[in-house]
This record gives structure tokens, sequence and C-alpha cells, in this order.
């Protein structure tokens, strides 16, 4: 079999993309409150989500790989940059929770009809005419820390890659069951409802400070 | 307005979905999802349309300013991402036309939260060539060192940055 196919055309872009969007919307990641929920502890969706989706692809591949659908090395693995992926990374998680969203899900923040996600992307496209503007001085950190040409953590860590996916499968197991628990006590995971609820007991929006300290104390149950 | 939204799908659903969209994906281009790539293009597509020579002449935008920036297969990715996420969206009742913020925060200060925000995603996004997508789903999927990496520092900065965003959220 000659898989990948290395089909870069429209129509397979715009259904993996749909595909990619449906499933974003439906694990409620157009919301920026389910978003950052997250990173308070009441609400696992993102860790869920990404995990399992890692998993179920990662395995999916390795399968691919073992029954020789798909040749060694064929598709795209990113080499690391350790300083500027580090960095980039932690610019993304701390810019994720101040502004609600990443790249991906700002456009599902979008198609749910929220304005803030079109301004979240405005400033995604000021940020980058920023690093353009800068890229002759940075060059030197953009570049460092290289590591091997597509390294994988099997290759690192000089394991078979199946026992790099069944340990993720196994904190996956424990982030879901964890996760449930932390839910539960501080009064997550956010539902769907929460948007609308929001609207009665918004102070900007002309409800008292009485009803959300009702909504704050019922949380804490 | 729009009647009673239908739930969020189980975690455990959308990923499993996820997952196999990714595969396929890696299946048929031969790489993974992304999303920040595209505003790059835009970027640079603004940059064509308010400084062309700028643009054209800048160590890292002028490589796609030559061409059409917007032309791409991300960028068909994304509209695909947007047309999935509307029918999702309006199918199950959760569309809302609205500022989403917390309890506490004004409109003006979620908005300017959200540019700040974007701001600091744009340029991590370029640091780290990749977005959580690019690098932490696709890059995780092929067990890349480079996705794992991001991943720990894209938690690790999300839940310190939290500290100081609580209130926003509420």
């Amino acid at each position: 079999m000659t898989w990948p196919l290395y089909d870069g055309g429209f129509w397979p872009a715009l259904l993996l993309g749909l595909l990619f969007g449906l499933a974003l919307e439906g694990a409620g990641f157009g919301s920026a409150r389910k978003l950052t929920a997250q990173f308070t502890l009441r609400d696992f969706a993102v860790i869920k989500v990404m995990f399992t989706a890692v998993i179920v692809a990662a395995a999916g591949l390795w399968l691919a790989e073992a029954v020789g659908i798909v040749g060694q090395d064929s598709v795209y693995i990113p080499t690391l940059f350790f300083w500027s992926i580090a960095l980039g990374g932690a610019l993304i998680g701390a810019g994720f929770v101040i502004g609600g969203y990443c790249p991906g899900t700002s456009a599902i923040g979008l198609a749910s009809g929220r304005f803030d996600a079109l301004v979240f992307m405005a400033g995604m496209v000021a940020g980058i005419g920023l690093f353009a503007g800068v890229f002759d001085w940075i060059q030197p950190l953009y570049r460092a820390g290289q590591g091997p040409q597509g390294q994988t953590l099997d290759q690192l860590l000089g394991v078979p890659a199946i026992a790099i996916i069944l340990a993720m499968a196994a904190m996956a197991a424990a982030a879901f069951y964890f996760g449930s628990k932390l839910e539960a006590r501080f009064g997550g995971p956010v539902q769907v409802s929460e948007d609308d609820e929001q609207k009665s007991t918004d102070k900007y929006q002309g409800a008292g400070i009485g009803s959300q300290a009702t909504h704050i104390g019922s949380r804490a149950t | 307005m729009f009647g009673t939204p239908r739930p969020y799908w189980h975690p455990l659903a959308a990923g499993i979905l996820l997952g196999l969209v990714l595969l396929a994906t890696f299946l048929v281009t031969g790489h993974g999802l992304g999303a920040s790539g595209l505003f790059t293009r835009v970027a640079a597509a603004f940059g064509v349309w308010t400084m062309p020579e700028a643009t054209a002449a800048n160590s890292y935008l002028g490589g796609f300013a030559s061409g059409a920036p917007l032309a791409g297969w991300i960028t068909w990715e994304i509209i695909g991402v947007v047309l999935g996420g509307l029918i999702g969206s309006l199918s199950s009742g959760r569309f809302r036309a609205k500022i989403e913020r917390g309890r506490e925060t004004t409109p003006s200060r979620r908005l300017a939260y959200a540019f700040a925000g974007g701001a600091l995603v744009g340029i991590g996004s370029r640091l780290a060539r990749g977005c959580t997508s690019g690098l932490g789903l696709s890059g995780g999927a092929t067990l890349a060192v480079a996705g794992f990496v991001f991943l720990i520092f894209f938690f690790a900065a999300g839940f310190l940055t939290m500290r100081f965003m609580r209130r926003d959220w509420l």
C-alpha cells in the first residue's frame, strides 16, 4: 500500500478540517470559560480530550506501521529546538489563560458566535507581525538547543514506541479518574447551560451581588 | 432566544473522534492538523496589503509574500474547522453571539485581555514553530520529543498564569 497519500488538495483539507471543527465544538472548546477552567482544575476536558486524541492517533500510526501500511519515517515529525519551543509553549500557555483560546479553538469560538475570539485572532496576527519585525534579532534564540532531526520519545528513551503509548494510556486513565474527582470538588465541569445562567448573575448586566453569592456558594458543594 | 442548548459531548467521545480525524489526516496528507500557520499567512497577507516592500524584504514573512500568502493547505483546513464549528454550534443550539467572560470582568477588559493573550499566543506560536494543534496534538501523536517539550511548558505556564487570572474567569 502507498500510505500516506501525500494529498494536499482542497477537498480532503476541507473535510478533515470540518471533522476537526465538529470534534472541537462538541468537546466545548468554543467556550473560553470552559477552556480556561482546565487551569482552575474545575474542568478537565482540555487534558482529557487532548490526551485521548494523542493516544488514539499515536496507536493508529503505530499499528499502521506495524502492519506495513505506512512506511517508517513517512509522516512529518517536528524537530526539537529546545529553547524556542519551551519559551514559545510557555507564551502560548500564558496567552491561552489570559486570552481564553489557542489558535485552533479561537476558530471554534468564532464559529460559536464569540466576539472575543475574533479579537483574540486580531491579537495573534499583531503578535506574529511583531515577531516577524524582530526575527533577525532573535535568530540565535530561535535556533538554540536543536535536537536530532524528527526525534521521537521512544528513540530518546531507547524503548519501544508501544511502551510509550501504553504508559500514556495509563496516565490518561489516571487523568480521567482524578480529573473527574477534582471537577466534582470544584463544581465542574463547565456546562453549556451556564452560558445563559451567566446573564442573570452578571453584575454588569443589571443583576445583584446577592445572586452571585448564591452561585459561588453553590459551587463550593 | 435560541432555546435550550444540548450538552457538550463526553470528553472521551470527543477525544476519540479528534484522534481518528488526526490519524486520517496523517494517512491522507503525511502531516498532522495545524492552526497557527493560518494566522501567519493572514499576517503575511495583511503585510503585503499595507506595507508590501517591508513585508517582501522581511526575513520571516518574505517567503509568503512572493506568491498568494493565503493559498495553502492550512487555509482550506481552517475554513473546514470554522464550517464544522458552525455546524456543531448551530445544530446543537450552542451558538451564542456574545463576548464570553467571567462575571467579575467588564466586556472592555475582556476584549483587551483577549487581544493581549492573542498577541502572546501569536508570538509564542512562531517561536515554537507550531501551537497546541501542530505541536501538541500532531507532534504528540508522532511521539515527537518537540511535542512533549511544548506540552510540558504550555501546561506549566498555563497553571502559573491562572494564579493571576482567576478572578477574571470566575
